[in-house]
């Protein structure tokens, strides 16, 4: 733990959450360079210092608030729901009980619902599945993955993450945090050619450019402030909102104090697909002022339409 | 075509998978234990189970919303799963050991035929493939004895890539393709649209999930609209049902976004007759109604 009681994140990893850079890396130049991304990354991750390993998927969705996967050794065979054709993933991931346990206890404490999962045979999502797979795939750090609430909005992921930091402060663990998830998420809906994989639309793919020169520059708290933009440009309505980025700056630090770095972008079956390191620096970039308030403490609904009736 | 006759659909079911209805029903096969719950749906269903062991059928169809595809439409294409299901969202609840049996010759006749109309489409043949617990769910509440082969759809996320009213083309489209199969292969078929009604959900759950003291409809908006959809199945009014999906869909976060009840009713034609109505009942807010539409006269009942 630092001295000013604040947790030690060593570095950010986004990466997306499709299967082809594990399954089929050969099938197209651009899986090709994902998974060399991917080989980078757990490469740094291997000559860090790490305790932890820290996994928000925007691939496992849960309901009953924020699940947290807590199961010491959980091993299963996984196989994608559109991409079952290119293989099973059988995995045996090492979980950090402790840390997931405290996680809940303080996810509680800021006044989120929260619960372990710690059942053998619990479907860990694709996401999570490649980028464990990929990045840890000796399990020499153990790991904790949480789930992405689909209801949930900005406070509730903000705090999320802040109860992340408590949790990684009070244990005094050095972490790689790993955010999963696309840019644009608009697929092509008709069986492709990998080798001519393209980003769907033209406008998908600008506005990941830009999201990645954000990136590159470590503006992670703009991109963080851009959520709802994103959201509504370049997101299926899948979910309430682009969370990632919320999740990803509250847990790391609300700020722009990053070196970023793009190790590749390439498209998943038309999405934007974007391997991305962010390490802590001292210096900032960026002229905004932020407008979109903080949040320490989830207080749930606000009963608006309970409120301010005609008698 | 088998034997020269003509296949046909002889029943549709709309059939709810909160994994809640296995859970308070302690089946051996489910590995989590409960004091029960949630009885008004859970009756429904064994009535409805019931009438479907008088009725002569080959297989059972079951399009489900918790195989989610977004590159076109696959269907089960292996003769046996049997693995053990565990719900994401209730883990607590639903840790299902399943040994089912495919309809391969049907599902890959439906596969063609949807695919010959234009519809993309895929034969799913991972041997480690998890079969969805929304399958698993509405198979076990209609036939706990699984005596009989299903096929499992997935549902091709048109609602969130394009529109509800696209849903409502594409799923008829499917609906009608899957008809064609079912006819040409002179198979007898009980379909089933595996889905509740509206579909908010509360996001914390009460510290004995079969606690009935809690249980109640996330909202009044959501009820009002499960009513009005149950009032047009009674009234026979199955292609005013559909016309109103998207706006029914959206307004009440519908779990008809998945497709499956329109599926359901394209395949069969948008009855004229009315729906059987087995029971109404919330789980963690949702609305869900047990339904059949039988096409056989002589057999329709009036059940609540």
């Amino acid at each position: 733990m630092s001295e000013s009681n604040e947790p030690e994140i060593l570095f950010g990893i986004y990466c997306p959450p499709h299967p082809q850079p594990l399954l089929s890396p050969d099938a197209s130049a651009g899986y090709g360079k994902l998974r060399a991304a991917f080989d980078e990354c757990r490469r740094r991750i291997e000559e860090s210092e790490a305790d932890i390993i820290l996994v928000y998927s925007t691939t496992w969705a849960s309901i009953i608030g924020h699940q947290i996967q807590a199961l010491e050794k959980a091993v299963w065979t996984h196989v994608d729901d559109d991409f079952h054709y290119l293989g099973s993933m059988p995995y045996e991931f090492a979980m950090d009980t402790e840390f997931a346990h405290a996680m809940k206890a303080n996810c509680e404490k800021r006044g989120l619902e929260a619960r372990t999962v710690e059942y053998e045979g619990f479907p860990i999502d694709t996401g999570s599945v490649v980028a464990l797979q990929l990045l840890n795939p000796e399990n020499r750090i153990p790991a904790c993955i949480l789930s992405s609430n689909m209801y949930a909005n900005r406070a509730e992921t903000i705090v999320l993450g802040k109860a992340a930091r408590d949790t990684l402060a009070a244990q005094g663990k050095k972490a790689v945090v790993v955010v999963v998830s696309s840019l644009s998420n608009r697929m092509f809906t008709e069986h492709i050619d990998p080798a001519e994989d393209r980003i769907h639309s033209q406008k998908d793919d600008d506005w990941n450019r830009k999201i990645l020169e954000f990136f590159g520059d470590g503006r992670l708290e703009d991109l963080s402030q851009l959520s709802r933009d994103i959201h509504g440009q370049i997101r299926v309505q899948k979910v309430v909102a682009y969370k990632p980025a919320w999740w990803m700056a509250a847990t790391m630090g609300q700020h722009n104090n990053y070196d970023g770095e793009v190790l590749a972008y390439e498209a998943l079956h038309g999405s934007g697909g974007a391997v991305i390191t962010l390490t802590p620096a001292s210096g900032s970039v960026g002229d905004k002022e932020f407008d979109e308030d903080d949040v320490e403490f989830y207080r749930g609904d606000r009963n608006v339409l309970d409120k301010g009736m005609l008698e | 075509m088998a034997d020269g006759q003509k296949g046909q659909i002889v029943a549709g079911c709309l059939a709810p998978h909160p994994p809640h209805l296995v859970y308070a029903d302690n089946p051996p096969e489910n590995e989590a234990y409960s004091e029960g719950g949630w009885e008004t749906l859970r009756w429904g269903y064994q009535r409805l189970a019931r009438k479907l062991k008088n009725i002569d059928y080959d297989a059972i169809v079951i399009f489900t919303p918790h195989w989610q595809t977004y590159i076109g439409t696959h269907f089960l294409g292996l003769p046996q799963f049997k693995s053990k299901s565990v719900d994401p969202v209730f883990p607590n609840l639903f840790r299902y050991n399943y040994d089912l049996t495919v309809d391969v010759e049907l599902a890959q006749a439906m596969h063609d035929e949807a695919a010959a109309q234009g519809i993309i489409t895929k034969m799913m043949k991972n041997p480690d493939f998890r079969v969805d617990y929304g399958t698993i769910t509405s198979c076990h509440l209609l036939n706990p004895e699984w005596d009989k082969p299903i096929v499992t759809i997935s549902s091709n996320r048109n609602t969130h890539y394009y529109s509800p009213e696209v849903m409502v083309e594409q799923a008829t489209a499917l609906g009608r393709a899957c008809a064609k199969a079912i006819e040409e292969s002179g198979k007898r078929v009980v379909l089933v649209a595996s889905h509740s009604l509206s579909h908010r959900h509360f996001v914390e759950e009460a510290p004995l999930p079969e606690d009935m003291s809690r249980e109640h409809i996330y909202n009044h908006s959501q009820y009002v609209w499960d009513m009005k959809i149950i009032e047009m199945m009674r009234e026979g009014k199955s292609r005013e049902v559909i016309d109103i999906m998207p706006e029914f869909t959206e307004q009440t976060i519908a779990e008809t976004e998945g497709g499956g009840l329109i599926w359901m009713l394209g395949a069969m034609g948008y009855p004229e007759f009315p729906a059987e109505i087995y029971g109404y009942q919330s789980v963690i807010g949702t609305g869900n109604v047990v339904a059949c539409w039988d096409p056989n006269d002589e057999t329709r009942e009036y059940v609540l």
